[in-house]
């Protein structure tokens, strides 16, 4: 059973002493205002190939990060080098910088009465490692082993994979604001390849990621999915170029939202350079989609207690029955747009912060992926995108694809090497069928979708 | 041992004892080779945006990754520490992978004469960061000027300078001093209508002066600013099998997804690329030469040593249309019983290496750009790509055209809306029926992912045209 570890504040004071250490260096060297996030973490991996292990990975690594301020104008410096040499030169970098960078009227870190972190979100599990090393290996060489015992055509295989990692946070700054949480993860996956009569090969894969050990789907089940996702595209021919309604698997339809959330990024909006710039409280969507951001659901793998400057998560509506709701916003990006931060910034080591998603998902309907698919004459159920053909400028959409055609309401033959085109703006109102299949894989969702009216080409 | 001015020996204080010991640790189980990658990273990046200077960082990682191979098996592990106690803990997890008595490195180490591709004295990350600023608020002033239309710019600047140091219990010696420098502009514009955007960016393992001499940031922000403004009248792609033709340099994306990925060893051991055991066979029209080349000097994808300790080579991929050679690295060439042809690149030390394209390009032919162009009744005629993609095991790639143009009649007309071009790998380049003489190499944007894994690389070719392709438009 899985041990469910409470965050313990203290237990790496070592950490949280270095991240304020670090900003009171900084102020005492003349900052106005700063901020530092410390980060340790810890992988393993294995891939078992064939039957053998391929690869085995284990190591830990730790790096910190500092931004500082000299009245408006900004700098940042990280390093991994955690030695009185190194603090030093990170210190004293960051101020030479912002001696040189421009001042941003809009630039600063949070209001003190802004920050604070929320209570225990069930993100680590130390079970993540208790498997002895042979067990890891033995779950990836399951997963692989059920994939291809599936079907005599499952020759080959990239293999199977298990992953555990755990990271520790710690984010500081000058209004005294400490917090810090730990996250774990694990994962199984697998990548089986087929292969015809003729000799063409065909990969898919499948995987379950968890965080906790006690969540991971077993080992068969992953491997059993990929070997019938992989069969599924033997045989695959290409198609003439028609126009369709097209029905996107949930993992394909996660990749649409997440054009969505890059339309939403307050950064992209307050440069103009989305299509949902301007368009706040008009329609954007068809009347049936609600998309949600949620970075406080327990255990979910989009949740933090604080995001990247130290503000609570919360739940954001981004779009409530197609009408565009709000934007995603750290605090510089909501003083740009004059509206209020949605506790969506994301920071790395180095850099301003930028937007991230909590849990991101669309609101799932009631019909099922089978009776959405029984629904159309003659279309396009795509398992597959290929490429980056998205312009969030102008919502010019044109990517490859991979599917099944749909005819009177079945699902046919394989398709493969056409393009999908059309533009987000009509996509989004031409979301006809949801589907009632919404399930977290990352911290990004969407159940099946139907969408009219994209072109497909082909021969 | 040679004289090295390795700072991993001057400043963490590593001896040759010490790296002989590490190596024995790592084999203590065993296994057939083991090898340590030191790497000492630091990078700095400035940008402007709304013409202020909005951010500028500096960061430095260090770490070293411990590897041991026993058969097809690899253990790793690696650490940001470079205290010995923290080295010999790598090593020993590494050992792990190996099961069988312990092995002994080689005595003493042989390093090799290394190419010199790029200057090492006078690395880009020294120069002055005030004179870096100058550049990216140049480019800022040029790409606003270029034309009204033009709403927001951001332009940035970002160097590394890279120090490795790679030895192997074969006795594998080898040190770079790596520089990288690259600028970046991009521009949103808008009219009445409509808005659209253009990139423009490049760079190379060059110091300062190449973008005060060579290119400058007025050369970028106009190429930026230019290709947003025509994308304003942009119309609908063509959808459909028709001819296209791509112009020349970064348009060589082509040959990284269609034929490079699929070339590459480890796929080919495995017998996971549609490529596989196709060595000798037609691939591509006779008029298609296609090379790997990571000797060029000052290039983005090229390095005097791989991240194995390997000269870095030219290696002819496919020579007339007949397919020729893998890309590879240590563990496949010797699995495979084929030369390293020092294709092992990794994106750090936190990572394991494995076989990648560095500068990848199509020799040029004796058609003119113009001829090649007026030999099209309708078509699609594409000089700028965003991304690109490939499924290695059934060969179908896309990439998709940020630039393109209709061609009718034999004459280029109107601009088109940004549109994925998609293909089959092993046939796309049979259908190359002329080759352009005015072979040209990206400007040094490229960074290629495997894995997980970024590495920057460079692509080109001539001007080509491909008698049919599936264009990934609207328009009937």
């Amino acid at each position: 059973m899985a041990t469910h570890v409470q965050t313990v504040s203290g237990v790496d004071s070592d950490l949280r002493e270095l991240a304020t250490t670090v900003v009171s260096r900084a102020m005492k060297a003349g900052a106005t205002a700063a901020e530092s996030v410390v980060r340790e973490g810890s992988e393993f991996s294995t891939v078992v190939r064939m039957g053998e292990v391929e690869t085995l990975k284990e190591s830990g690594s730790r790096a910190i990060g500092l931004r500082v301020f000299l009245g408006q104008s900004a700098a940042s410096t990280y390093s991994s080098d955690f030695t009185e040499d190194g603090i030093r030169r990170l210190v004293s970098g960051a101020m030479d910088l912002a001696k040189v960078t421009s001042a941003d009227a809009y630039s600063g870190i949070p209001e003190a009465d802004q920050l604070g972190s929320l209570g225990d979100l069930q993100l680590y599990y130390d079970d993540v490692y208790s498997l002895p090393p042979e067990e890891r290996i033995d779950y990836a060489r399951r997963a692989e082993k059920a994939a291809l015992e599936t079907d005599a055509r499952l020759k080959n295989s990239d293999g199977g994979s298990f992953d555990a990692a755990t990271g520790h946070k710690v984010l500081a700054n000058s209004h005294g604001f400490v917090g810090e949480y730990r996250r774990s993860y694990c994962s199984v996956s697998v990548a089986p390849i087929a292969q015809d009569d003729n000799g063409n090969m065909q990969r898919d894969y499948w995987f379950s990621l968890a965080r906790t050990l006690s969540k991971l789907e077993s080992a068969e089940s992953v491997g059993r999915e990929a070997a019938r996702r992989t069969l599924r595209r033997l045989g695959s021919r290409k198609i003439a170029s028609t126009q369709v309604p097209i029905v996107l698997d949930p993992m394909v339809a996660g990749s649409i939202l997440d054009n969505v959330f890059d339309a939403v990024n307050g950064d992209a909006v307050y440069r103009q350079s989305s299509f949902l710039a301007n368009m706040l409280g008009e329609k954007v969507a068809a009347d049936n989609i609600t998309v949600v951001d949620d970075g406080t659901i327990p255990g979910g793998f989009g949740t933090e207690p604080f995001d990247g400057e130290g503000i609570p998560t919360r739940r954001t509506v981004v779009i409530e029955n197609g009408i565009l709701k709000s934007y995603l916003l750290n605090t510089y990006t909501a003083k740009k747009l004059g509206l209020k931060t949605t506790g969506n910034a994301s920071r790395g080591l180095a850099g301003t912060p930028g937007i991230g998603a909590g849990n991101f998902f669309l609101q799932k309907g009631d019909k099922t992926p089978q009776q959405i698919i029984a629904g159309i004459k003659q279309g396009l159920y795509v398992f597959q995108f290929l490429g980056f053909g998205v312009n969030l400028v102008t919502g010019d959409f044109s990517r490859g694809a991979s599917g099944v055609w749909i005819e009177n309401g079945e699902l046919t033959y394989p398709v493969e090497e056409i393009t999908v085109a059309g533009n987000l703006k009509d996509m989004l109102y031409n979301i006809s069928e949801i589907g009632n299949d919404l399930q977290f894989r990352g911290s990004l969702a969407s159940p099946t979708l139907r969408i009219d009216g994209m072109m497909i080409a082909g021969e | 041992m040679t004289q090295n001015q390795s700072l991993f020996f001057q400043k963490f204080g590593i001896t040759p004892n010490d790296l002989q010991r590490y190596l024995g640790e790592a084999l203590s189980a065993g296994g057939d080779y083991a090898d340590l990658y030191f790497e000492y990273l630091t990078s700095t990046s400035i940008s402007v945006d709304e013409s202020i200077v909005k951010s500028a960082s500096q960061g430095i990682s260090a770490g070293c990754g411990v590897r041991v191979l026993s058969g097809d098996r690899t253990g790793y592990a690696y650490t940001d520490d470079l205290a010995p106690e923290k080295i010999m803990r790598a090593a020993r997890t590494a050992a792990l992978i190996a099961r069988g008595p312990a092995k002994s490195p080689i005595e003493g180490f042989k390093e090799n004469l290394n190419h010199q591709l790029y200057p090492v004295a006078s690395p880009s990350a020294d120069a002055d960061i005030a004179a870096k600023l100058e550049l990216v608020m140049r480019a800022d002033r040029a790409a606003r000027a270029y034309d009204p239309r033009i709403v927001q710019v951001r332009s940035g600047y970002f160097d590394e300078l890279r120090q490795i140091l790679i030895v192997g219990s074969d006795g594998t010696f080898a040190s770079d001093v790596q520089p990288m420098a690259r600028f970046s502009v991009s521009c949103i514009a808008k009219s009445i209508e409509s808005s659209s955007k253009g990139n423009a960016g490049g760079g190379g393992r060059v110091g300062i002066d190449y973008f005060l001499t060579e290119k400058t940031p007025e050369h970028f922000a106009h190429d930026a600013a230019r290709q947003a403004i025509i994308q304003l009248d942009a119309r609908e792609a063509p959808a459909g099998e028709m001819e296209v033709v791509l112009g020349p340099g970064w348009p060589g994306i082509l040959l990284h997804e269609a034929i490079g990925h699929g070339l590459e060893a480890d796929f080919n051991r495995k017998g996971t690329s549609a490529f596989s055991g196709m060595i000798g066979r037609r691939v591509a029209s006779d008029k298609c030469t296609v090379v790997d080349n990571g000797t060029l000097p000052s290039r983005r994808g090229s390095i005097n040593v791989d991240d194995e300790g390997s000269p870095t080579k030219n290696t002819v991929l496919i020579e007339n249309g007949i397919l020729k050679g893998y890309l590879s690295d240590k563990l496949s060439a010797k699995l495979m019983g084929m030369p390293d042809t020092g294709n092992g690149r990794r994106e750090s030390y936190e990572h394991i290496p494995m076989p990648r394209m560095t500068n990848t390009y199509m020799l040029a032919g004796d058609d003119s750009p113009e001829d090649i162009i007026r030999s099209v009744k309708r078509g699609v005629y594409a000089v700028n790509f965003g991304g690109g993609q490939v499924d290695i095991t059934n060969g179908k790639f896309v990439f998709s055209a940020s630039e393109a143009y209709m061609i009718e009649d034999g004459h280029v007309t109107a601009p088109l809306k940004n549109c994925t071009l998609i293909g089959n790998g092993p046939d796309a380049l049979t259908k190359v029926s002329m080759v352009g003489n005015d072979l040209q190499l990206d400007e040094g944007v490229g960074t290629c992912g495997k894995d997980g894994q970024s590495v920057p690389v460079g692509v080109g070719i001539p001007t080509l045209k491909l008698d049919t392709m599936t264009v990934g438009g609207t328009a009937r």
